[in-house]
């Protein structure tokens, strides 16, 4: 069987948190044992978390795995563990070859000193010889776009070549395990393309790289293997989409993805209560708040017309949380006339959400008894998110400045002599 | 462990495409030397933790750009500059000329009395603002160390190499004031060589124990100023060895620098022979000092990720 490039046993690593200061002062150990037994009396515990516990996982060499989790989930203290950075408390983890960890971009920076002595500093610390920084000099200093101020201190440069010139330094670390922390989330949008091809290069390359990223797009993108940390534990390894959809329901559930609109203080003046409620679902039906640009937003409306006029139609306006409305479908959209509901149901929109960019959007929903009269309409009833994904297969991945809408077209390129320039000559 | 084969085994694969089997699985790094281990385990570790000495090598470089990042920070923006470190010792020296050699009329071993401390206070500047630095280091590199692996010996270590430079230009100042006193050096003047180097490991020594211990207990940066305060005190840099009783002299010997800035001053200003057994105590004690700061070191270096 071939060697695993990482493999972990019963990894774990407990804090101490609590009442109790992270570093110790002289006093505190001298009456430490004091201390410890007016706890005891006063029944305070000293808190401990578990960041990380009993991890098994194995990563084949060439592996790119994409690790998933909240806030707070242990995904950092995974890497930092695997990183060397802090010891476990239990368990172990073998690491084979080189490793190579981004945790922070421009660790060991020093604003005082100038691009120059930085790359070397930084190139040295990630675990560079000077030689090999030398070597590469020349292409990180391009990389980085920063050529004319690298005698100058880095504290006069612009947070962008900051970044910019840090992140160019880590990219160029060649090592056989890459471990990656969020950091591709900086710099404008054309550098993190640029990162991003990096990060490409080094998967090509049959590196090991792990990633952690909060974007969902971003490890779909570069990760072939998703795994999602909940509290410490690993609770789902495997193909990255479904680790991806894994994860937005588990994040889905603390968020309200289905909201009862009795009383609705959105609702509009003079409306009566028709819609009841609405819920955002994932095409298995299982909620969720956000979702992949891959994938469809499933929203249900729920509705009971009681006694009243019957409806004719329901429809949806999704508006960018900024208040600029994207558009609107209903269902005399959907189908020709005649347009008739049911006196009480469920109409559900299947959204494919790679219309949208990536960002937050408010649904306002609303029912009919006829084209252009309403019967009920309520504002902001509900909202999702949507995840950036590779929806144009091309591994160009849309941020949230990139517009309110996702705009998909063909493209070529025609000869010198012909199209608009031939009206033109 | 078997170290694992720079190139592929079976000709004609590609180790990009099926990367599957580790063996096959080149080396990406040319400047990797034989050094990199095949396989690291990452385990709780306890008690005591063996220097890693290949890594230390291996790491090398790191070691020579955080002396020089020291070293080009210290007088960045600074209106006098580099000339700080001819400075602090030289206005130290005149107000103890004044004080000391002046009014009180302290004895000087026949050498006049600015000569004399400044003698002294060439080796002591250079301990005492080293283990300043270096025990303030590793607080100061928190960023680093809760980011980024790497020995992290090497931080209080480089701020003690960085204070080297300091030593070198104040000497410049002692050589001056031996000319302007018509004292020529002897040949004894080349053990000051081997004296740095004794220095520099007391140095070491004691900013290691400092620099660790002041991650978990912050009180040592308070600490640490009257402490260097008291031990010039208690350190022949001012006085003579032998304005000290001669039953109490063995003290000085346990003071991990008595007997060295003694013998450094000896050694600079061929003034008197240098005491064999006091410096010998001091080197012993000082060596202890530094091969118990890097056991310290080491056991609790695990955890200053956590705690800092």
């Amino acid at each position: 069987m071939a060697r695993a490039a990482i493999e972990t046993t019963g990894l774990g690593k407990r804090y101490r948190i609590g009442a109790r200061s992270p570093y110790r002062t002289l006093r505190e150990t001298l009456s430490g044992a004091f201390a410890a037994a007016g706890r005891r009396r006063a029944g305070l515990e000293e808190t401990t978390l578990w960041a990380l516990r009993g991890v098994d996982f194995r990563v084949e060499p060439g592996e790119k795995v994409g690790i998933i989790g909240r806030n707070g989930a242990g995904k950092s203290t995974l890497l930092k563990v695997l990183a060397r950075i802090t010891d476990p408390t239990e368990g172990e983890a073998r690491v084979r070859g080189r490793v190579g960890s981004l945790l922070e971009v421009g660790t060991g920076f020093h604003p005082e000193l100038t691009g120059r002595e930085n790359v070397f500093l930084n190139g040295t610390i990630l675990g560079m010889r000077a030689a090999e920084v030398r070597r590469k000099f020349d292409e990180i200093v391009a990389f980085a776009e920063v050529e004319r101020f690298l005698d100058t201190p880095v504290k006069h440069y612009s947070s962008g070549m900051y970044v910019r010139l840090a992140f160019a330094v880590a990219a160029h670390l060649e090592t056989e395990i890459l471990l990656v922390d969020e950091v591709l989330a900086v710099g404008d949008a054309s550098f993190q393309k640029k990162c991003l091809g990096k990060m490409e290069e080094a998967g090509r390359q049959g590196r090991t790289v792990l990633l952690v990223s909060h974007n969902m797009g971003l490890i779909t993108s570069l990760a072939s293997r998703g795994v999602v940390i909940a509290a410490g534990r690993v609770v789902f390894d495997g193909d990255t989409g479904a680790a991806v959809r894994s994860y937005l329901s588990r994040v889905g559930a603390g968020v309200e993805t289905r909201v009862s609109l009795h009383g609705h203080p959105n609702r509009l003046p003079g409306m009566r209560t028709v819609i009841t409620g609405v819920a955002c679902l994932q095409d298995d039906g299982s909620p969720a708040a956000t979702f992949l640009q891959s994938d469809d937003v499933v929203l249900d409306l729920d509705y009971d017309a009681g006694d009243g006029l019957p409806l004719a139609g329901a429809g949806f306006i999704v508006y960018t949380t900024s208040g600029v409305r994207v558009g609107g479908f209903n269902t005399y959209m959907a189908g020709p006339p005649p347009h008739r509901l049911p006196g009480r149901g469920v109409v559900r929109f299947v959204i494919p959400a790679r219309q949208f960019t990536p960002g937050s959007y408010c649904v306002t929903v609303s029912v009919g008894s006829h084209p252009g009269t309403l019967e009920d309409k309520v504002e902001n009833a509900i909202g999702f998110e949507v995840s950036p994904a590779d929806i144009y297969g091309t591994g160009y991945l849309l941020t949230p400045g990139d517009g309110v809408c996702a705009i998909v077209a063909r493209a070529g390129v025609l000869p010198a002599a012909s199209g608009a320039a031939r009206e033109a000559s | 462990m078997t170290r694992f084969d720079r190139r592929p085994r079976q000709a004609g694969r590609s180790h990009v495409d099926a990367p599957r089997e580790f063996p096959e699985y080149p080396r990406m790094n040319p400047d990797d030397d034989a050094s990199v281990p095949d396989e690291v385990v990452i385990r709780p570790r306890r008690g005591l933790v063996p220097l890693d000495v290949a890594e230390l090598v291996r790491y090398r470089d790191l070691l020579w750009f955080l002396v020089r990042r020291d070293i080009s920070l210290r007088y960045r923006q600074t209106m006098l500059g580099a000339a700080w470190a001819v400075l602090q010792p030289a206005l130290s020296m005149a107000l103890f000329a004044l004080v000391f050699g002046r009014l009180l009329g302290v004895p000087s071993d026949g050498v006049p009395y600015p000569v004399f401390v400044y003698a002294g206070l060439l080796p002591w500047t250079y301990f005492s603002t080293a283990l300043a630095a270096s025990g303030a280091s590793l607080v100061g590199s928190s960023s680093l160390v809760t980011k980024v692996y790497f020995p992290r010996l090497f931080i209080p270590l480089g701020a003690c190499f960085a204070g080297l430079l300091d030593l070198l230009v104040a000497a410049v100042l002692l050589a001056g004031l031996m000319a302007w006193y018509g004292i020529r050096p002897g040949p004894s003047a080349w053990l000051l060589l081997p004296l740095t180097a004794l220095l520099l490991a007391a140095a070491a020594g004691c900013g290691l124990w400092l620099s660790a211990l002041t991650v978990e207990y912050r009180d040592f940066r308070f600490v640490v100023p009257f402490l260097l305060q008291l031990w010039m005190f208690a350190t022949p840099v001012i006085y003579p060895v032998t304005v000290v009783p001669e039953r109490f002299r063995w003290i000085l010997a346990l003071n991990p620098v008595g007997g060295l800035i003694e013998a450094f001053r000896a050694a600079a200003l061929g003034s008197q022979a240098v005491s064999a057994g006091r410096l010998g105590a001091s080197a012993a004690v000082a060596a202890a000092i530094l091969i118990g700061g890097l056991y310290y070191f080491r056991r609790v270096e695990r955890s200053f990720a956590d705690v800092i």
